[in-house]
């Protein structure tokens, strides 16, 4: 399976790269841009094909390395 | 005493550590491999360097928390060896979670290389005893990632604990970090993380000292 990973920050979170993305967004003039937060993305390919077990899987790979969950979500994407 | 200074690949900050220990203790320090995978039994300081441990790669220190001697160093470390973890140490000390909290990029997102002004505020540890409570400091910092951040409740009881140890002085914070935390004590006290360098203030001929008194402090807990 495949699995994409989607690692985001907390509400609440300062992000100052996405302050200083959404500066620049408006520096090229593109308006109504009210917040910009930048996250990560990984891909992993698995060996596993049972969808449960490689949720189970990625879940752990998450709290244990992955995403630090003091600051941040993460949202698992999988797929054949 | 006897000390060990772990080095991670891209830390950078070992061998300034080493000297420094060198010559507050007279001994020099053994140097672990991360790859190790046990700590010498009879040390009685272990220290997590600065630098730039696997490239900063995912976040700050994650890699390092899970090298092959951190699974013994955490053991240790919650049995009650001292660990002094220095900037990049700090980040791996809060990676693997015997540290509260998280080192976030700089609020600038700049770089910031020079010396800070410190108060501590903890003189309860192995770590600052000889200093004063209140005492200010001065001590160099180099960090892009030194903004301390944990959840409020978190910041609250790590306060409430006597925790926070030294503080960036009034006006004097250099990445945002909350409540001008500069550096924090495990709830046991013998674990320090601190974002300033002690080891770059220890030489009278390179400018600064007053690290030099952390190291004094730990000798004259641990003899």
């Amino acid at each position: 399976m495949k699995a994409r990973i989607h690692i985001t920050l907390k509400t609440g979170v300062l992000d100052p790269q996405g302050k200083a993305i959404g500066h620049a967004l408006e520096g090229l003039g593109f308006e109504g841009v009210s917040e910009v937060r930048q996250g990560k993305v990984i891909d992993l390919d698995l060996a596993e094909t049972d969808e449960a077990r490689a949720r189970e899987q990625v879940r752990a790979m998450c709290e244990r390395l992955l995403a630090n969950t003091v600051i941040e979500n993460y949202a698992i994407d999988l797929s054949q | 005493m006897k000390s060990a200074v772990v080095v991670f690949p891209a830390s950078n900050c070992d061998r300034d550590a080493a000297v420094a220990l060198q010559r507050a203790t007279g001994k020099a320090p053994r140097m672990l491999w991360h790859a190790e995978t046990d700590v010498p039994d009879d040390l009685d300081l272990i220290v997590l360097p600065g630098g730039f441990s696997f490239g900063d790669y995912l976040r700050c220190g994650a890699m390092a928390a899970h090298s092959p001697i951190m699974r013994d160093i955490v053991r240790r470390a919650r049995a009650g060896t001292p660990v002094l973890g220095i900037c990049n140490g700090f980040q791996i000390l809060c990676e693997t979670g015997l540290l509260p909290g998280v080192l976030m990029r700089n609020a600038s997102l700049r770089f910031v290389c020079k010396p800070v002004a410190l108060r501590v505020e903890e003189t309860q540890s192995l770590f600052t005893r000889r200093f004063k409570r209140g005492e200010e400091i001065k001590i160099p910092v180099a960090h892009g990632d030194g903004n301390y951040f944990a959840d409020e409740e978190t910041l609250d009881r790590i306060e409430g604990e006597g925790r926070v140890a030294l503080r960036y002085a009034p006006g004097a914070n250099p990445n945002g970090a909350a409540r001008d935390i500069a550096g924090i004590l495990s709830e046991n006290r013998r674990i320090l993380g601190l974002m300033p360098h002690p080891e770059r203030a220890a030489d009278a001929e390179l400018g600064l000292t007053d690290g030099s008194k952390m190291f004094a402090s730990i000798l004259e807990a641990l003899p």
